[in-house]
C-alpha cells in the first residue's frame, strides 16, 4: 500500500529532479562539436580563469557579510519574540511573514526609489537636517537589498527553537545559581544552535546565488555568480559553461552544508525545513 | 479486495482525464484559435478583440520580455504559436536553425504600405519568413537641465564631467556596440583584437557610470538620477512624454539601427489565421494605433503619414536617410557571442 501510494512522488522527482541535474552534469562535462559533443573539462577550467574566480569571491564575500549581519540582526530579535516581554507574539511574527507574501520583484524595485538621490529616505534626511545618503549603486545597497530579503529566514528557524525550549531547563539554571548571562552561554544558545544553523544556510544559499538583487540595486556593476549564470543561459547560450558554473555551486554549498553540519553535532535540524 | 478497488478507481479517473481532454479538444475545433506570442506591453490589446470580432478568431495572447526567453519556448518545442515577434538577430538565428515557415505576400496585401528601406534587408533578402512591426536607433538620451552642450558624439558618454551620472545598458551587444562604432569599428565584428579595445573603452568608462540598467532606466532618467543614458529610441519616447527636459540624439558617428519583425514559427497550425493576422496588423488605421500605444516607429508609410506632424516629422522617432544609411544593423553572431561575453563579464568584473 505505501509503495503505492509513493509511486507518484518517486515518478515526479525522476522526471523533473533527477534527470535535469543529470542533464545539468551532462551539460557541464561536454563541449559542443561538429559530430555532436565530447566528453571535456574544458568548461571548468574556464571557470578557474582570474576574472571567473573574482566573480565567485565577490559572491562569496557578499554572502557571508550578509549572512553574519542576518544573524546580528535576528538572534535578539528572536529572542525578544520568543521571551515573554511580548503578549502578542503572534502579531509581531505576523508582521515579519506578510512582507514576504509579497513579491520578492516588487520589494526589490521599492528599495531603487527608496534610495534614489532624490528619494524619499533623502527627502526625509533633509528634513531632519540630516547628511544625504547614498548608497544606490554600490556593494551597500547589495547588501542591504540581501539583507532585507534574507532576514525573515533567520528569523523564523531561530525563533522557533528558542520558543520550544523547555522554561524548566532556564529556570534549574537559575535555581543552580548561574546568572543571566551564563544562562544565556551555557543552557539558550547551546540548545538554539540547531535553529541557528537553519537559519544561516538559508540565509546564505539564496545570498550566493541572487542574481536579481545584485542587477537592480548594485546596477549591474556587481556581477555575482548568479549573474554569470544567467547570462550563460539566456545572453550567450553557452550551456555547458552555465551548467559547469552551477555544478561548482552545487559543490560549495555541499561543502558548505557538511561544515554546517558538523557545528550542528547530533541534534537534529529544525524548523522552516 | 482493496486493491481491486483501488484499481478501479484510477481506471475511472483516467476515463475522466480522457473525456475532460477530448471534450477539450472538440471545443477548439468550433472556432479556430491564433496562438500570438509578443513581446510585454508592444501593442495595443484592444486590437486582438476586433480582430476576434472580424475574423470570427479566439485569439491566444501571451507575452515574453526577451528574445533569449522566446527562442528557448519555440525552441525547446511544446509551444503551438502561430505569430511570433523576433528581434531581427534573432530571426538570423532562427531561419538559421529552420524554426520558421514561409510567409506568402499575396496573403497579406497591405504589406504594400511597408517602407523599403526596412524591407528587403540582410536578415530576410527577399521578405520570405517575415515582415517588419516595429523600429527604432540606439542612441544618447539626455537630461537637458543638466547637460547644457549639444550631444553630436559619442564621446560625452567618455566625458569626466559626468561622473557618476550615465546610465549604460546591461546588455552586451548594446554597450559593446557603442564603444565599438566610437572606435570606428563595426558593431558586428568578429576581430578579437578590436573586442579587447572596446572593453578597455568600457572599462576606462566604468567610473564614470552610474549603472548598468535595462528597463529600469527610463525612470531613472525620468526622475532626474541620471544626466546621460545611453538607450533605444522607442524607450527615449517614452521617457520624453514623462519628463520634457529629456531629449534623444542619436550621435553622428553613426547608430545601430533595429527592428522587430513578424513571423511564424514552424509547425504552426494556423497559418491562415496567421496571415490574416499580420494583413490587420499592417493596415494603416491598426499600425497607427500601434505606434501611438507603444511608441516606438512604425515601418507602415501610411500610418506614418497619419501621425500628427511633429512626431512624423521628429528626426528622432524618424531618422533621415543619411542617419540610416550611416547606421549599421546587428548581424547573429553564432559563437563569436562568446567573446563578447568574455568581454562584458571582465567590464562588469573589472
Amino acid at each position: 500500500m505505501k509503495r503505492a501510494t509513493l509511486f507518484p512522488y518517486v515518478i515526479w522527482m525522476a522526471l523533473f529532479i533527477v534527470v535535469p541535474m543529470l542533464l545539468v552534469l551532462y551539460y557541464a562535462f561536454t563541449v559542443p562539436t561538429d559530430a555532436g559533443a565530447t566528453w571535456s573539462l574544458d568548461n571548468f577550467s574556464r571557470f578557474f580563469e582570474p576574472i571567473y574566480l573574482r566573480v565567485l569571491g565577490r559572491s562569496l564575500r557578499l554572502a557571508v557579510i550578509s549572512t553574519i549581519i542576518c544573524l546580528l540582526l535576528g538572534y535578539p530579535a528572536a529572542m525578544v519574540m520568543a521571551g515573554n516581554a511580548f503578549s502578542r507574539k503572534s502579531v509581531i511574527l505576523l508582521l515579519f511573514v506578510v512582507p514576504m507574501w509579497m513579491n520578492f520583484l516588487l520589494r526589490t524595485y521599492a528599495w531603487l526609489t527608496l534610495l534614489e538621490r532624490n528619494g524619499v529616505i533623502n527627502v526625509l534626511l533633509n528634513a531632519l537636517r540630516l547628511p544625504n545618503l547614498n548608497i544606490l549603486y554600490t556593494e551597500s545597497a547589495v547588501v542591504l537589498g540581501m539583507v532585507y530579503n534574507f532576514l525573515p529566514f533567520m528569523v523564523l528557524p531561530i525563533y522557533s527553537v528558542l520558543s520550544k525550549i523547555d522554561k524548566g531547563v532556564i529556570e534549574a539554571a537559575g535555581d543552580l545559581g548561574a546568572n543571566s548571562f551564563r544562562v544565556f552561554t551555557r543552557v539558550i544558545f547551546p540548545l538554539s544552535v540547531p535553529g541557528l544553523v537553519s537559519g544561516v544556510t538559508m540565509v546564505f544559499m539564496p545570498a550566493l546565488t541572487t542574481f536579481v538583487i545584485s542587477r537592480l540595486l548594485g546596477g549591474g556593476q556587481f556581477t555575482l555568480i548568479g549573474n554569470l549564470i544567467e547570462q550563460q543561459f539566456l545572453v550567450v547560450g553557452d550551456w555547458g559553461f552555465g551548467s559547469s558554473i552551477s555544478v561548482v555551486m552545487i559543490v560549495l554549498i555541499l561543502f558548505s552544508m557538511a561544515i554546517m553540519s558538523f557545528f550542528e553535532g547530533e541534534e537534529k535540524s529544525v524548523a522552516l525545513w | 479486495m482493496v486493491k481491486m478497488v483501488r484499481k478501479g478507481k484510477l481506471v475511472l479517473l483516467v476515463l475522466v482525464l480522457v473525456a475532460f481532454s477530448l471534450s477539450l479538444a472538440g471545443c477548439g475545433q468550433e472556432k479556430p484559435t491564433l496562438y500570438v506570442y509578443n513581446w510585454g506591453d508592444y501593442i495595443d490589446e484592444d486590437i486582438l478583440g476586433e480582430f476576434e470580432k472580424e475574423f470570427g478568431m479566439k485569439v491566444v495572447y501571451d507575452t515574453y520580455s526577451t528574445n533569449e526567453d522566446m527562442y528557448v519556448k519555440i525552441k525547446s518545442g511544446g509551444s503551438n504559436y502561430d505569430v511570433i515577434f523576433p528581434s531581427e538577430y534573432m530571426l538570423t538565428r532562427m531561419l538559421q536553425e529552420d524554426m520558421l515557415e514561409k510567409i506568402d505576400l499575396n496573403k497579406i496585401p497591405n504589406h504594400k504600405h511597408l517602407d523599403e528601406r526596412l524591407m528587403g534587408t540582410v536578415y530576410d533578402p527577399k521578405n520570405e519568413y517575415s515582415l517588419p512591426y516595429l523600429w527604432g536607433t540606439l542612441g544618447i538620451l539626455y537630461n537637458t537641465t543638466l547637460v547644457d552642450e549639444e550631444i553630436t558624439s559619442w564621446d560625452v558618454l567618455w566625458d569626466d564631467k559626468y561622473r557618476k551620472q550615465i546610465l549604460m545598458l546591461d546588455s552586451q551587444r548594446d554597450s559593446i556596440g557603442a564603444a565599438l562604432i566610437k572606435l570606428g569599428y563595426s558593431v558586428n565584428t568578429h576581430d578579437v583584437d578590436q573586442l579587447a579595445e572596446a572593453g578597455e573603452l568600457l572599462k576606462q568608462q566604468k567610473p564614470l557610470v552610474l549603472a548598468y540598467v535595462v528597463d529600469e532606466g527610463k525612470d531613472k532618467m525620468v526622475s532626474g538620477e541620471a544626466s546621460l543614458a545611453l538607450t533605444w529610441s522607442g524607450e527615449a519616447m517614452y521617457a520624453i512624454s514623462e519628463n520634457e527636459d529629456l531629449a534623444y540624439a542619436i550621435p553622428e558617428e553613426g547608430t545601430n539601427v533595429w527592428f522587430d519583425v513578424m513571423a511564424i514559427p514552424k509547425g504552426a497550425k494556423n497559418l491562415e489565421g496567421a496571415f490574416k493576422f499580420m494583413d490587420f496588423l499592417n493596415r494603416p488605421e491598426i499600425a497607427l494605433r500601434n505606434t501611438e500605444y507603444v511608441g516606438y516607429s512604425t515601418p507602415n508609410v501610411a500610418a506614418r503619414a497619419m501621425l500628427p506632424e511633429e512626431v512624423r516629422n521628429d528626426t528622432q522617432a524618424y531618422p533621415s536617410d543619411e542617419d540610416i544609411e550611416n547606421a549599421e544593423f546587428f548581424v547573429h553572431l553564432g559563437d563569436a557571442l562568446r567573446h563578447y561575453d568574455r568581454v562584458w563579464t571582465e567590464v562588469k568584473a573589472h
